[in-house]
Order: C-alpha cells, then sequence, then structure tokens
C-alpha cells in the first residue's frame, strides 16, 4: 500500500518528542525559593516549575477529582470509541485493511487501559470506574454516539476524529499529573499511525470510482461537525477550564484548539481533494487562520445529555460486552486461586 | 459489585539489551503468568521491549515522598562523595 505524509502531522509528532524531553529536564530544574515545608506551597512550586505530580504527593482533593474525572472520561472514550469502528472489522474491503482495523481497534483498547491505571494511581479502583461508566455518572466524548454507515466513516474517523483527538491530546504530554502525561506519551506515538491510515483510507477512495468517491465526500460532511465540537463548548461557556489552566492540566483553551485543528484539516482537505462542508470556511491572511463556522452547541449538549443517534447502544453493548465477559474473570479467577493453594 | 478484583501488577520493559528494566505502568491479571502475557499485548504491540518484568504492586515497598527530606539528608552534606569537590592542580594529568 502506498503511503502519504499527512501535512501537519510530523510538527505534532516532534511536540510530543519535545514533551517527553521537557519532562526529564523540568525534573533538574531549580524550583526557586525555599520550597517550603508547607505541603501546599510545595505541590504549587512544583507546578510552577513544570515538574510532574506523583500519585503519593500531597495535592489538593479538588485537583485529584479534576484528574479522575478527565483521566476516567478519557478512558471511557477510548474502550467506547471501539464500538464505531469494530462496526466494520468484519467488512473491511481487503485483508491489509482488515489487519490495520484490527491493530488501530486493539490500540484503542489499549490506550483505555493505560488511561485507567493512571485513573487508579489517584485511589479509584477499576470496578468502580466500570460501575461510574455504565450508570452515566462519568462520560465518555460525545462524538462516538454517532454511527459508522458505510466503510469510508472508518477513513473519516482516522483523518478527523483521530486528528482532533491527537491536537487535543498532544497538549497533555505535558499535563502537570506524572502518570496521566507518561500516558499520554505513550498514547499520542500510537495515535499518529491512526491518524494516517484514516487519510490513506480516504485518499485512496477520493481517488476510486465515482461511487467511491461519493461515500468518501459523504462521510466526511457527517463527521465534520461532530469533529469541530469534540473540543468541547466555545470557552466562554467552559465550565472546568480556568482551574484546569492554572494547575497545568490543561494547556490550551478549547477554542485555541478547535482552530489549530481547523487550521491544519483545512489544508490536508485540499490534498486529499475532499471539501470540508462549510461554505464560510476561508483563509484570513491577517490572522493566518481560518475561518469558519461553529459546530451547532446545542446539538453538543443533547448529545452529551444522552439524546444522540447511538447512545443508548453504546451503553447496551458495553453492559452486555462486560456481563458476556464475567465468566472468564471468574475462570481465570479461580484457577489462580486453585493453583495458589496447589503450591501452598 | 460482588466480583472480586483481580490484583495490580506494576510492569518494567527492558528496552533493549544492555539497558534496565524501566516501569511502564500497570494492569490487573488473576496470576503472574497472565500478568505478564497481558502486559506483553498492552505494553509491547511495537515491539518496545525484549524483557519483561511484573510484580504485584501490592509486594513493592516505596519510601514516602512526605518524609523525603529527612530520608535523603543525609547524602545532602557529603559533598566529599563528588570528584569536583577536589581541586586539581595544575598540570596532573589523568585524574
Amino acid at each position: 500500500m502506498e503511503r502519504h505524509e499527512v501535512p501537519g502531522a510530523s510538527g505534532l509528532l516532534s511536540e510530543v518528542a519535545a514533551a517527553e524531553a521537557e519532562l526529564r529536564s523540568a525534573a533538574d530544574r531549580d524550583r526557586g525559593g525555599t520550597g517550603g515545608t508547607e505541603l501546599a506551597a510545595y505541590f504549587e512550586s512544583v507546578v510552577a516549575a513544570d515538574q510532574k505530580v506523583e500519585p503519593r504527593d500531597w495535592m489538593p482533593e479538588a485537583y485529584r477529582k479534576t484528574l479522575v474525572r478527565q483521566i476516567a472520561q478519557h478512558a471511557h472514550s477510548e474502550i467506547i470509541g471501539m464500538q464505531p469502528e469494530g462496526n466494520w472489522l468484519t467488512r473491511a474491503p481487503s485483508l491489509a485493511r482488515k489487519a490495520i482495523l484490527l491493530a488501530k481497534v486493539q490500540d484503542e483498547a489499549g490506550h483505555g487501559l493505560y488511561l485507567y491505571a493512571a485513573a487508579e494511581t489517584l485511589g479509584v479502583s477499576r470496578a468502580e470506574l466500570y460501575d461510574k461508566l455504565l450508570s452515566g455518572r462519568q462520560k465518555y466524548s460525545s462524538i462516538f454516539n454517532y454511527p459508522t454507515l458505510t466503510w469510508a466513516d472508518i477513513g473519516a474517523i482516522g483523518w478527523l476524529v483521530d486528528g482532533a483527538a491527537i491536537v487535543n491530546q498532544v497538549p497533555l504530554c505535558r499535563c502537570s499529573y506524572g502518570p496521566y502525561a507518561r500516558a499520554m506519551i505513550r498514547i499520542c506515538k500510537e495515535e499518529s499511525f491512526h491518524q494516517r491510515q484514516g487519510f490513506d483510507l480516504l485518499y485512496t477512495l477520493a481517488r476510486g470510482t465515482a461511487e467511491q468517491r461519493a461515500m468518501a465526500q459523504d462521510a466526511v460532511d457527517r463527521w465534520w461537525y461532530p469533529s469541530l465540537a469534540m473540543f468541547g463548548p466555545p470557552d466562554a461557556e467552559s465550565t472546568h477550564s480556568a482551574q484546569s489552566m492554572a494547575w497545568k492540566i490543561k494547556r490550551f483553551s478549547n477554542d485555541e484548539l478547535r482552530q489549530k485543528f481547523v487550521d491544519m484539516t483545512a489544508q490536508q482537505a485540499g490534498v486529499l481533494g475532499l471539501r470540508l462542508p462549510d461554505e464560510n470556511l476561508t483563509y484570513d491572511s491577517d490572522t493566518g487562520h481560518y475561518r469558519y463556522t461553529p459546530p451547532d452547541f446545542a446539538e453538543l449538549a443533547a448529545v452529551i445529555a444522552g439524546n444522540g443517534p447511538c447512545n443508548r447502544q453504546r451503553i447496551a453493548h458495553r453492559r452486555a460486552a462486560h456481563d458476556d465477559g464475567a465468566w472468564v474473570r471468574e475462570s481465570a479467577a479461580r484457577y489462580a486461586a486453585k493453583r495458589h493453594e496447589e503450591a501452598a | 459489585m460482588t466480583e472480586q478484583q483481580w490484583p495490580l501488577w506494576e510492569v518494567f520493559v527492558r528496552p533493549r539489551r544492555g539497558l534496565s528494566h524501566s516501569h511502564v505502568g500497570s494492569l490487573h491479571a488473576p496470576d503472574a503468568e497472565l500478568a505478564l502475557r497481558n502486559a506483553r499485548d498492552l505494553y509491547t504491540r511495537r515491539q518496545e521491549g525484549v524483557s519483561i518484568w511484573v510484580v504485584p504492586a501490592a509486594t513493592i515497598t516505596a519510601s514516602s515522598p512526605d518524609e523525603k527530606d529527612s530520608f535523603f539528608d543525609p547524602a545532602g552534606d557529603k559533598v566529599y562523595r563528588q570528584a569536583s569537590f577536589y581541586p586539581v592542580p595544575e598540570g596532573v594529568e589523568h585524574l
């Protein structure tokens, strides 16, 4: 299969490498001041010096809660995110595409597990996290409540959804909480394959038959605005942002990241030869950015509230998968206990 | 929830021959054998390692970050352990 460079993506990968180098060099940095014996002052000085907070360090309770909420939401998104793509595993058009999609879906499971493990370092149990997902007390990304109607949707998810995810996630490699930052570095390195395979898939369809081209365009038309909505509500309405910025959990505002994604993607659409479904999309040479029509935030709110096209189906499927796997977990635990007894 | 949770294991990977094992993350597994297999699938999908250790998290004893100062202080005033503590007279070679 031919390989195509996705413009802009290599820049993001070098940002991940820079975040990793920064993590090491910051550890040697002088925090300045006395450091203090007071716990809160010590925490503040670590964050101010861009060093990492580690699991057994003292941290404000609200910092811990914010991280649990965000990391859990992120982990759940990876796990639920396997469903829309898993939908096409048995119908991939070639063995090569099937192998690639299988590897990608397996990566999503892996990313979910890295993140659950990071959340657990904050003192929550895996069982509690699963329970909160299934009971709706913790959320997952709104994007996974949209259906994958055609094969081209797999390309659109890779290019747009994973593209948006990368723009969101690269700054998290510099998050002040060590286990989350380290998990994100690992995830972002793997995620760039996801975006590239999606771009490659759409690039191939866009150069295929008229029907394949129309299918690719239709997928981009449907996934564009939900992808823009992934960055969350506009800055003025974002509830968690200011405090998260101060704690260096978050580094850029929702609208800044959304703009970055639009700028990257508008250029890539040209290379693909596909049209983004926004008549107002124009390059503004004064600002150096593209102007665009914002997504429908009322729709985003409705999807988050549980009324997207696939919300109920996603949770029902997750619950069934969890329940159907109960016998495996029980047998493995029983077997381990039996071997332990025999050894004793 | 009546289900017993599988124990937590910490995973260490040796990236290449000659390097030491480094901590990469953790996972849940019912026993050591499955922990090792799960670690292979979870942390070395892209040939990130040539050797894996899994250690029950419950068996790790860690120093406390709160007593960091008193715990590591004894090393603080022994600058004479650093080679740079000793002035080297001019003209000395291979020291």
